[in-house]
């Protein structure tokens, strides 16, 4: 009746009836409850990276409106409120909403796919960060819906945000919906941790994992550490608010700078959660079009930690007009210059890999290869904004408005529609049309440079960030009407990419479960992967599993259809943290409404607390408390009462 | 740049003269950086570009010195940073630290939508206070002391200065200098509100001589009104923009919004929006919202009379 606590896995080779097992034990079942209940990685990936892209489309046709307001002198399209709730939703959505859970989702989708694994370490987990985050975003974009969404800018300094200068819901809606996001942030990145360091495939050392997961496992130690910081700074505005607390007001001996201080902390290190596991993409995916491996693999791992790390020193160089002593001016300005370094080296490996490798042009080597070029013109008006001097003059510009585009868009939405047309064979079983995919490319390249380029220039012309028009005869008339031409541009490219995807999802070429011919263990499974994503659990003996025989360098070979069964439940392979030795079997979590019970919960009490509504506010929590009740049960069946026996 | 009067790429005082050449040299660099990573990924392409395309197909290889890309790229970026940082610790000595022994202190206060100026004198009575217009003498180090009674505000003359942050409960500085007289267009660089877009000002940077003329001629009060006109216009402003308005020599003194002892000294109104003449000026007072949505100045409702009487005597406010 017991069932013993350890046995040794059988190894065994891949097959139909091994297969038709599995399906019966991993399978979600079917209707609402499945639906809401999944704990799939491969599903929670896919809604991540839809639901990104829908706010994405939201935050460009905010963009779009302002570009009409903004493309002559003194228009009135738009009042000043309208347009600061436009541009503070716009940045909102695009870095909060958008830019992260899109790699998130990638993530999710991908990593136990990578990492020969049948599921992340903790699915449920999982599930709770995306019904989190779908909460936030219908919470946050509820306040922007009834005319109350964010009007201080993502950033959101005090004291205008305090309630004696912005008396309505606005900051509330704000506040209380970055906290809760900051739960799904968290518990999202601890999640990511512990797959990386123990659901490997055995044999995949830490030095065979694929850039990708370095990225996405720097960015989440990264968040793990800052979001705490903004999650309190909200809290504390919240409370500053509503409950007249002096955080953050000076006449009552607050301290002003405190919040920037906070944010930043936060915010810098954030700029790169947004753009290491994207360029983790492009480490992983040029190399495929280019035929041979990634030049410097342990550079650019390395590269992309040292960047997290000087990325914690760099935060007040959002705030060299604030006041603070010139010698600390100076540090945080040498610190922003020396993250140039680990930078240059991703981008010295992408180009010598295009140089020595046999680059086959297809639209996703297209969008890869265009990164390098784009974070290369982001990253040097970056390094401008390092020197104290130059940014006392640049900052709060247009020209900061251009940089920051440059990284966002060229180090994030690049690649990560490259990313789309690599990885959406594996995800659907078809191929997106290359044809359509080649006007997608050029129009998205044209339209961006065409609307972003300029910006510089309007900078260095003095055009103020954040203005929701400006006076003519100051020189920039004719370069904002090229802006908002070159906007209209950017958007159909991105609309061509999203009828691509629309038509491709039924009507695109069957791709079979390899058609770029990777190296990495996702090719390897069926596509779209079975629920179980490996029949038998492989066993790993290089970096690049599917190109050991081509490469031919090492003797050791990848077992991929023989291996480890793992069939007697639900079950996964735990590894040690740095060599992937086999540790224990691990009983997965069955499917669970938990997780979206408990996403609507905390949605429940958000508003209640939100207009001060005890009674709501109780509901939320016991919904809340209901939810992690019947989660958190313990149960046999997990092994979670039996203390197994060491040996 | 006479077109552009916000741009930076141009300077007319020495702090900016220290960063103009940085920045240019920024630029070049970076230009020539971007051209030749576009040239070598271009070249990088069409170099080795497989034939065919069906990517499978392709066999796999490897080999090349990879290495070396990584290595020299960070030798030929670490040259110019190098420079860049030590110019950039140079120019942070001389422009970050204010002058000792200013020739001329102002307490400049940005406030929602506009600046207020004081003039320190040594004695109260050759202190006075302005708005929107910034004068000083060329050749002069100009200490400005800048503090928020609400809001961050930013303060930013592009050809004379960078931005320094006007704090709430913090006492910011910052300095010019202006090494010919002209025009200097400023702006507030920190988002603060509705009408942050329109919150600009002026530095006025005059001979010494014509700067003492100007300071004797703002610290007379107020002349007495003449016509009816003006004598039922002073009626209006002392029941009327007296809440918030100041003309010495009047009852007027409150202090929540600009200084009109000089309205007409000033070149423009509205915090630099528009021109200072009597049709922009009937124009703004009477619908102050539909010009400046989201000013901090009200309708007051006033028929074309009384707009008559008010216009005629702030046209003797030289």
């Amino acid at each position: 009746m017991s069932r013993p606590a350890y046995r040794t896995p059988v190894i065994g080779d891949d097959g139909p009836e091994l297969r038709a097992r599995l399906q019966a034990i991993w399978e979600t079942k079917p209707g609402l409850l499945g639906f809401l209940g999944t704990v799939d990685h491969k599903e929670i990936g896919i809604r991540y990276i839809v639901t990104a892209f829908l706010l994405l489309a939201a935050g460009g046709v905010e963009a779009l409106v302002m570009r009409l307001q903004l493309a002559g002198p003194d228009r009135r399209l738009l009042t000043p409120e309208q347009y600061n709730q436009l541009f503070s939703t716009h940045g909102m959505t695009m870095i909060f909403l958008y830019a992260s859970p899109v790699l998130s989702g990638f993530s999710n989708y991908l990593w136990p796919l990578l990492l020969g694994a049948r599921d992340m370490a903790f699915p449920r987990l999982n599930a709770l960060s995306y019904w989190v985050y779908l909460a936030a975003a219908i919470f946050l974009y509820t306040g922007f819906l009834v005319g109350a969404g964010p009007n201080d800018g993502w950033f959101n300094y005090v004291p205008y945000a305090l309630a004696e200068y912005n008396p309505g819901l606005n900051q509330d809606y704000y506040a209380l919906g970055m906290i809760l996001l900051g739960i799904s942030t968290s518990v999202g990145a601890a999640n990511f941790i512990v797959t990386a360091f123990k659901m490997r495939a055995p044999g995949m050392s830490i030095n065979r994992i694929p850039i990708m997961v370095w990225g996405t496992l720097t960015a989440s130690v990264a968040n793990l550490a800052v979001v705490p910081a903004v999650s309190l700074a909200f809290f504390m505005l919240w409370l500053d608010r509503r409950f007249g607390t002096h955080f953050f007001d000076s006449a009552g001996g607050g301290q002003p700078l405190l919040w920037q201080h906070l944010f930043w902390l936060f915010g810098h290190p954030w700029v790169y959660a947004i753009v290491l596991p994207a360029m983790g993409m492009v480490s992983d995916g040029l190399p495929v079009f280019c035929r041979r491996p990634l030049v410097g693999y342990s550079l650019v791992a390395l590269g992309t930690v040292a960047t997290m790390i000087l990325g914690f020193g760099v935060w007040v160089h959002h705030m060299f007009a604030t006041g603070l002593p010139a010698l600390s001016l100076s540090f945080f300005s040498a610190a922003s210059f020396a993250i140039t370094f680990p930078s240059l080296i991703a981008l010295a490996s992408w180009l010598a890999t295009i140089w020595l490798g046999r680059p086959v042009v297809t639209t996703a080597f297209l969008f890869f290869a265009s990164t390098i070029l784009l974070f290369v013109i982001g990253g040097v008006s970056g390094l401008m904004t390092a020197s104290v001097p130059i940014d006392l003059q640049l900052t709060d510009t247009y020209f900061i408005v251009a940089h920051l585009h440059y990284t966002i868009v060229g180090i994030n939405l690049f690649p990560v529609v490259g990313a789309v047309y690599f990885w959406f064979p594996k995800m659907t079983g078809r191929l997106l049309n290359e044809r359509l995919g080649r006007w997608n490319f050029w129009t998205m390249f044209v339209g961006f440079n065409l609307a972003f380029l300029p910006m510089h220039i309007t900078g260095l012309l003095g055009m103020p960030r954040r203005v929701y028009t400006y006076p003519a005869h100051m020189g920039w008339d004719g370069l904002n009407l090229l802006i908002s031409i070159g906007s209209y541009i950017f958007a159909a490219g991105v609309l061509l990419f999203l009828i691509n995807v629309a038509r491709s999802r039924r009507g695109g070429a069957v791709a079979g479960p390899d058609p770029w011919g990777g190296p990495t263990l996702e090719w390897a499974t069926t596509s779209p992967p079975p629920p179980y994503n490996f029949a038998v659990i492989p066993t790993i003996a290089s970096r690049h599993p599917l190109w050991e025989a081509a490469l031919d360098e090492e003797e050791a070979r990848s077992s991929i259809h023989r291996g480890m069964l793992l069939d007697h439940g639900k079950e996964a392979l735990a590894t040690s943290p740095m060599d992937a030795e086999p540790e224990r079997i691990v009983e997965m979590p069955e499917d669970s409404v938990g997780p979206f019970a408990l996403a609507v919960g905390l949605l429940v009490l958000l508003f209640g607390l939100l207009h001060f509504q005890p009674w709501l506010s109780a509901a939320g929590g016991l919904i809340v408390a209901a939810a992690l009740l019947a989660w958190l049960w313990p149960r046999r069946k997990l092994l979670e009462r039996a203390e197994p026996a060491h040996g | 740049m006479s077109g552009a009067p916000l741009s930076y790429l141009g300077s007319a005082g020495s702090k900016a003269h220290q960063v103009v050449p940085l920045t240019w040299f920024a630029l070049i660099v970076s230009t020539a950086t971007c051209l030749i990573f576009a040239a070598l990924i271009v070249a990088a392409v069409r170099r080795g570009r497989a034939e065919g395309d069906v990517v499978a197909a392709q066999a796999v290889i490897r080999g090349g010195n990879g290495l070396r890309w990584i290595f020299v790229s960070l030798i030929l970026a670490a040259v110019p940073i190098a420079v860049m940082l030590v110019w950039t610790m140079i120019a942070i000595a001389r422009t970050g630290v204010p002058p000792a022994h200013p020739a001329l202190v102002l307490d400049v206060t940005p406030q929602q939508f506009w600046w207020r100026i004081r003039y320190r004198g040594a004695l109260p009575s050759d202190t006075f206070t302005t708005a929107n217009e910034i004068h000083i003498p060329v050749g002069a180090k100009v200490l400005v002391r800048l503090n928020s009674p609400d809001v961050i505000h930013s303060f930013w003359v592009p050809s004379l200065s960078g931005k320094t942050d006007a704090i709430p409960g913090q006492n910011n500085v910052t300095w010019l200098e202006a090494s010919r007289p002209g025009r200097f267009r400023g702006q507030c660089a920190e988002f603060c509100g509705a009408e942050h877009a329109r919150m600009g000002f002026e530095v006025v940077a005059q001979s010494p001589a014509d700067f003492e003329a100007w300071r004797r001629g703002q610290l007379r009060s107020a002349p007495r009104p003449v016509t009816t006109e003006q004598v039922r216009g002073l009626a209006i402003v002392e029941y009327r923009c007296s809440l918030c308005h100041s003309v010495r020599g009047t009852i007027a003194g409150a202090g929540s919004a600009p200084d009109l002892t000089h309205l007409m000294s000033r070149a423009t109104i509205a915090a630099a929006q528009l021109p200072n003449n009597p049709g922009s000026l009937r124009g703004w007072i009477e619908d102050p919202q539909a010009r400046k949505p989201g000013t901090q100045m009200p309708n007051q409702h006033l028929d074309a009379a009384q707009l008559n009487d008010l216009t005629a005597y702030l046209g003797t406010l030289k």
